[in-house]
């Protein structure tokens, strides 16, 4: 599989009252073409705003990304202007990022009219076209945001995303604000648009089964740092980051009197420190169970095992 | 069975036109958790609303009988309600980071519900606001007492609001999704706080929740509801090994999980959350909908005792897993 | 907190600063006017422009220019008009302060408390009749220019009903604090009253607003299910949340009363205040006066500010950091 996004050292510090916030801290990845790269972690980990820095939505402060080969780092809204249509996003509240006084019909043509796709017959069938493909009646054409719900909204957003036949879609918590029943839905919608489009995807969120469900690789995030890159399957079967680990046990799982007894539970202590405090060594040794005396001064690599990479000194798996 | 701690019978709720609980029956057991989970819309967090007489929209129209401790809530004076609020019966709600009044410190909100119910001093209110401080976990509680919410991240800020619910030592903690806005990290702490603080004080708990997983770890009754009607309720093996009301298998369904087989698409219950017009709620939604659904099917007993559902599926239709 | 009011003054030296430079660009460096011109006021000879321009340092540098103004201004207060020859501007806004203080400062009182409690009484009351017809006098107390009602007033307190009903009131004008409290209030009975209301009607809505968010917050829900009386939770907990965007906004109303924007009530009733004095000044272009007020008027809104800033944060614990 070729590699279609590749983001090397990258760094982003935002500047609070004087102190730097280091939000993504020296992140290396790669998505490659047709896959589903899931990036999981919990609230203020960095996962959204690293994947507003491959999309070069933000500025780097520091490293590189490359898309399809190109270095985009440093291009400038012009020069990124081409590369837009093939590189989009999806955001967790459909609702706050549509206009509340243009149609549905209107939300979705916008893209399409701003990068020129053609005249207003050619729109307008582009966008019906759309709206089939993500589920959506034609009928609902000329509705206003408020009077879709949650789901269908997500629709709208995820239409508005597509327009343009991307290669890459960075999705962030795309799910997380719609009820469960629904949420089955969206995900659907984002495998069935895989299938048929060739699409890739990075998809951001918090919630360990959804990010399962729909991942090939996944991403573990940590206070800033990916800690963790692995098969979907390897990863969820037998953790290698001792932060993954007590991510999983975690999780509230359904007993339905079927499965093997979960997993023992490993209750972390205390809060996520602060991105403006980081711990010295490793970011996670305050609150690893499994910590020895070198976590605590030197900060260890993401590096390469047999099955997967590991940010940590001293791996559970190989 | 016991006398029941809470007994809810018929419950109505009415919005103007709108019905947003339709005859709502369940009963609690003293130290028994009791998981409520359901969609938006499915009337969950307003019935418990109801049970403390919090509803305060114009128009609304609350019926039924709420009887706790052997006492009718419902009708009861203002001045009554208030010394079974916060005293009998505590209530904490979904958003740790709004639920606190920004401009008072921690300590001094706890000490605020203390004294509206006892007669002490407010030096020994803000003692007991630093012990129970200490006792959900909050680390260095002496200085913690005078801090600001603000100055609480969001997992703290839910405990200080334990705290605070069970100052008074209630006999029922009503909890409306106290975990939803957490990180998984943090919501495995608070669940473990709940489950040693029902040990250590005996409350019943009622948890009310739309992820199946945190019914599944917590509660001892499970009741389903959709579109303000209860489907399906019994003990929590009842309700997740045999489920039998299609909502449930579609909500169990539709979760995925962190273990076993994954599927490429999700069984996934179509349409968008919401009650039927007339007969069984769920119908419009529903894969097995067929002639006797128009009319709405009562909770009724099914073989195995205390598991009830709403559904007019014959035995052999039923699903078992 | 000590640094956060020593950073929060030190910045408003800053602003004051960078406004009086900005005065005196706009008066002095204009292109294609003479300064003196302008100050030696309409049809001035040939001597006083050349007296003018020499006192000034029109002939000079900018920096030197600003320097010496503002030495005339506040070092030794010689700046004067030149329409009333030889008047000392310094004294005059001097005099004026304390009349638009007194009346500034009562009439804030008397919306202060007219506001919270008809806003506090609509926001608790609504869903009853009490609150349409509590905003409906909020609505008839905005929608009174102060012109017109303190004419209306005078009409009758000082004409029409002044031998009959209101034959109590003195006279239009000032009565310092020297000649006693009671006539100091008298005095100013009328005028207060008219500029309060105003203020309580656009307060009281504004309040009653903020208290109908509040009442629909989480922490309000809170409060109830602790078991707090409604009373309690109305006063201790949504109207203290309500009440800090209000008083940022009084201490903004109240800066720009004291600065001027009092002048309407002041003309009607007589007052010489400051608003008074500015009033008169442009009526003549008396600029040296003009930007003597202009300069003591931002001192003021630039002042309550600052204030409004601290107490803000006394009320807010949120904003202390910042």
């Amino acid at each position: 599989m070729s590699t279609l996004l590749k983001a090397t050292d990258v760094v982003k510090h935002f500047r609070t009252g004087g102190h730097a916030v280091h939000a993504v801290n020296q992140v290396s990845l790669e998505v490659r073409s047709g896959e589903t790269l899931g990036v999981v972690g919990e609230s203020g980990c960095g996962k959204s705003t690293l994947g507003r820095c491959l999309v070069r939505l933000t500025d780097l402060t520091s490293g590189s990304v490359e898309f399809q080969g190109q270095d985009i780092t440093r291009l400038s809204r012009r020069a990124l202007r081409p590369l837009r249509p093939a590189m989009q996003l999806v955001f967790q509240d459909p609702y706050a990022s549509l206009n509340p006084r243009r149609t549905a019909g209107d939300a979705v043509a916008e893209p399409l009219r701003i990068h020129g796709y053609g005249d207003a017959a050619a729109v307008r069938n582009r966008v019906a076209e759309l709206f089939d493909l993500v589920g959506l009646a034609r009928a609902h054409l000329d509705r206003y945001p408020h009077e879709f719900s949650g789901g269908q909204r997500q629709r709208i957003g995820i239409a508005r995303a597509i327009a343009l036949d991307p290669k890459l879609v960075v999705a962030d918590e795309p799910v997380s604000a719609l009820d469960v029943s629904v949420q089955a839905q969206v995900l659907n919608l984002f495998a069935d648009l895989q299938e048929e489009l060739g699409l890739t995807y990075v998809f951001i969120a918090h919630d360990l089964g959804v990010v399962r469900h729909v991942s090939d690789r996944i991403a573990v995030m940590y206070l800033g740092e990916v800690v963790e890159v692995a098969e979907a399957e390897d990863l969820y079967a037998a953790p290698a980051h001792p932060y993954t680990e007590a991510l999983l046990s975690a999780v509230p799982e359904i007993d339905d009197g079927s499965g093997t007894p979960r997993r023992e539970r490993i209750v972390l202590t205390g809060d996520v420190p602060s991105p403006i405090d980081r711990p010295s060594g490793c970011s996670f040794h305050p609150r690893c169970p499994a910590a020895q005396p070198r976590c605590r001064t030197e900060r260890p690599p993401l590096r390469q095992t047999a099955t997967r990479q590991v940010a940590c000194h001293y791996p559970l798996t190989p | 069975m016991p006398e029941p701690l809470l007994e809810v019978r018929d419950l109505r709720i009415r919005f103007g036109r709108f019905t947003a609980v339709d005859g709502l029956s369940f009963a609690l057991g003293p130290g028994e958790v009791l998981g409520v989970v359901g969609e938006s819309g499915s009337g969950k967090s307003v019935s418990m609303l109801a049970v403390l007489g919090l509803i305060r929209t114009p128009g609304a129209h609350v019926s039924g009988n709420i009887v706790f401790r052997g006492r009718e809530l419902l009708g009861l004076k203002d001045a009554e309600m208030r010394s079974v609020r916060g005293r009998e019966i505590a209530m904490i709600f979904q958003d740790p980071m709004t639920a606190l009044t920004p401009v008072y410190t921690v300590g001094w909100q706890i000490a605020e519900q203390i004294r509206a119910h006892e007669k002490v001093s407010a030096r020994a209110a803000r003692d007991r606001a630093v012990r129970l401080l200490d006792e959900v976990g909050i680390p260095s509680p002496e200085r913690r007492v005078d801090a600001y919410p603000h100055e609480f991240s969001g997992g703290m800020r839910q405990r200080a609001v334990i705290a605070m619910a069970l100052s008074c030592n209630p006999a029922l903690l009503i909890a409306d999704e106290p975990t939803t806005a957490l990180d998984v990290t943090t919501q495995a702490q608070i669940l473990d706080l709940m489950r040693r603080l029902r040990a250590d004080h005996g409350s019943a708990i009622v948890m009310i929740t739309h992820d199946m997983g945190v019914v599944s770890e917590i509660a001892d009754e499970v009741l389903v509801m959709y579109g303000g009607r209860a489907v399906e309720r019994g003990a929590r093996r009842q309700v997740f090994h045999t489920p039998r009301h299609p909502y449930t298998w579609g909500l169990l369904d539709s979760v995925p999980r962190v273990r076993g087989p994954r599927a490429r698409r999700l069984p996934a219950i179509p349409g968008a959350p919401g009650a039927a017009e007339r007969g069984c709620p769920f119908a419009d939604r529903c894969a097995h909908r067929f002639a006797p659904c128009d009319e709405a099917p009562p909770l009724t007993p099914t073989g195995d005792p205390g598991h009830l559902d709403a559904c007019w599926l014959p035995e052999d239709r039923r699903r078992t897993r | 907190m000590i640094g956060y009011i020593l950073r929060r003054f030190g910045a408003a030296a800053l602003v004051l600063f960078a406004i009086s430079v900005l005065v005196f660009l706009i008066f002095f460096a204009t292109p294609g006017v003479d300064p003196a011109a302008r100050i030696a006021g309409k049809n001035a000879d040939p001597a006083t422009l050349e007296q003018v321009r020499a006192s000034f340092g029109f002939d000079r540098p900018l920096p030197v220019q600003y320097l010496m103004m503002m030495k005339h201004l506040f070092v030794t207060h010689d700046l004067t008009s030149f329409v009333n020859r030889g008047t000392l501007v310094i004294p005059q806004i001097v005099e004026a302060i304390p009349v638009t203080l007194s009346l500034v400062v009562g009439a804030a009182v008397i919306w202060m408390v007219l506001g919270v409690a008809m806003g506090t009484l609509a926001g608790a009351m609504r869903g009853t009749l009490i609150d349409p017809l509590v905003m409906l006098l909020g609505v008839f107390g905005v929608s009174l220019p102060v012109y017109w009602l303190g004419e209306v007033v005078n009409l009758l307190t000082q004409k029409q009903l002044h031998d009959s009903v209101f034959s109590w009131v003195p006279p239009l004008g000032y009565a310092p604090l020297s000649q006693g409290v009671g006539q100091w209030a008298l005095h100013l009975l009328l005028p207060w009253l008219t500029l309060a209301l105003l203020y309580a009607g656009i307060y009281a809505r504004l309040l009653r607003g903020e208290l109908a968010g509040a009442l629909n917050e989480d922490y309000v829900r809170t409060a109830r299910a602790k078991g707090l009386s409604e009373r309690r939770v109305l006063l201790r907990h949504a109207l203290r949340c309500s009440l800090i965007p209000i008083v940022s906004l009084f201490g903004l109303d109240f800066g720009a009363l004291v600065g001027g924007a009092a002048l309407l009530t002041e003309v009607v009733f007589g007052l010489p205040g400051v608003g008074k004095l500015t009033y008169q000044a442009l009526q003549n272009l008396d600029l040296p006066v003009i930007m003597g007020t202009v300069l003591y008027a931002a001192f003021f809104v630039v002042l309550a500010n600052a204030v409004v800033d601290v107490v803000y944060a006394r009320l807010d614990p949120r904003v202390r950091r910042a």
